[in-house]
């Protein structure tokens, strides 16, 4: 569980190739939807704490693409890209997402996840939960995103089972 | 939920929420399948099912122990999941802190100040 503002991160797992984040924010709506659609808000956010980000392409419609870079902390750069399928406005999003390996062609969605990204009104309207579910369409997908070492850092292994036993409240 | 417990992985036994209490109970230290059945209030077939899972995907391991059978947690086999769950979950927490940071900026924007 990841504490903020008085907030918490929740993770659980609705199924065996998926997992849901949900966290609430402090804003209405209609301001997160703006964050997470603004190219240079999304610059500011999106990389989280693991480097610079350096692209942020929306074709923001349906069948739009996207594409975001990152320059990782004195490394190469990470790409990753999608398409987006349905775009309710201050609502909810539905894309799907591939990191990019070299030699794949910026278009390619093997290996692509779908994530579903519902804005629900909280607090009276005053915040927003969001809810970030992440289909990894296979097990051979999922596998191969737990291998590709997405750096999370070196933890007990032990914490997985107090992270799930707090998310099952 | 209910699937073939061939088909069984360890996310597969971590996505069955009855399979997860087992393991944050043994989380806590080794139990007989009696102790479980107490402390999680299920049926012992139930809790037995649930155990053979488990045991399938190397979650927990079994020893005798008298007339008892105690299960122990073996964690390296949530390793995948620990690495999936810690590569998503880190970023996130990471990136709703700096999203605060933004909306509370459009926020003031948005009220003109």
């Amino acid at each position: 569980m990841a504490q903020a503002g008085g907030r918490t991160m929740d993770v659980t797992f609705p199924s065996d190739v998926e997992i849901l984040i949900t966290r609430t924010v402090d804003a209405p709506p209609h301001l997160v939807f703006k964050a997470w659609t603004t190219p240079e808000l999304v610059l500011r956010w999106w990389p989280g704490r693991r480097g610079e980000m350096t692209v942020a392409e929306m074709d923001f419609r349906v069948g739009g693409r996207w594409r975001y870079v990152m320059l990782a902390h004195g490394e190469a750069e990470v790409a990753f890209h999608g398409t987006y399928r349905e775009i309710e406005p201050d609502a909810r999003i539905v894309h799907t997402e591939v990191m990019e390996f070299p030699g794949m062609a910026q278009d390619g969605e093997d290996g692509a996840v779908v994530n579903t990204v519902p804005f629900a009104p909280a607090d009276d309207g005053a915040a927003t939960r969001v809810s970030i579910r992440t289909h990894a369409g296979s097990r051979e997908v999922r596998d191969m995103i737990a291998q590709s070492g997405m750096e999370g850092g070196v933890r007990e292994q032990f914490e997985i089972i107090g992270e799930i036993a707090a998310s099952l409240t | 939920m209910a699937r073939a417990a061939t088909t069984a992985d360890a996310f597969n036994a971590v996505a069955e929420p009855r399979r997860r209490e087992i393991l944050d109970v043994l989380a806590g230290g080794e139990r007989t399948v009696s102790e479980l059945v107490e402390l999680l209030e299920l049926a012992q077939p139930h809790v037995s099912r649930h155990l053979r899972v488990l045991r399938e995907v190397g979650a927990v391991e079994v020893r005798d122990a008298g007339r008892q059978r105690v299960y122990r947690l073996q964690p390296q086999a949530l390793k995948p999941i620990h690495d999936w769950v810690s590569g998503y979950a880190d970023l996130w927490a990471d990136r709703f802190d700096l999203l605060d940071g933004v909306l509370g900026d459009i926020q003031d924007q948005e009220s003109g100040h």
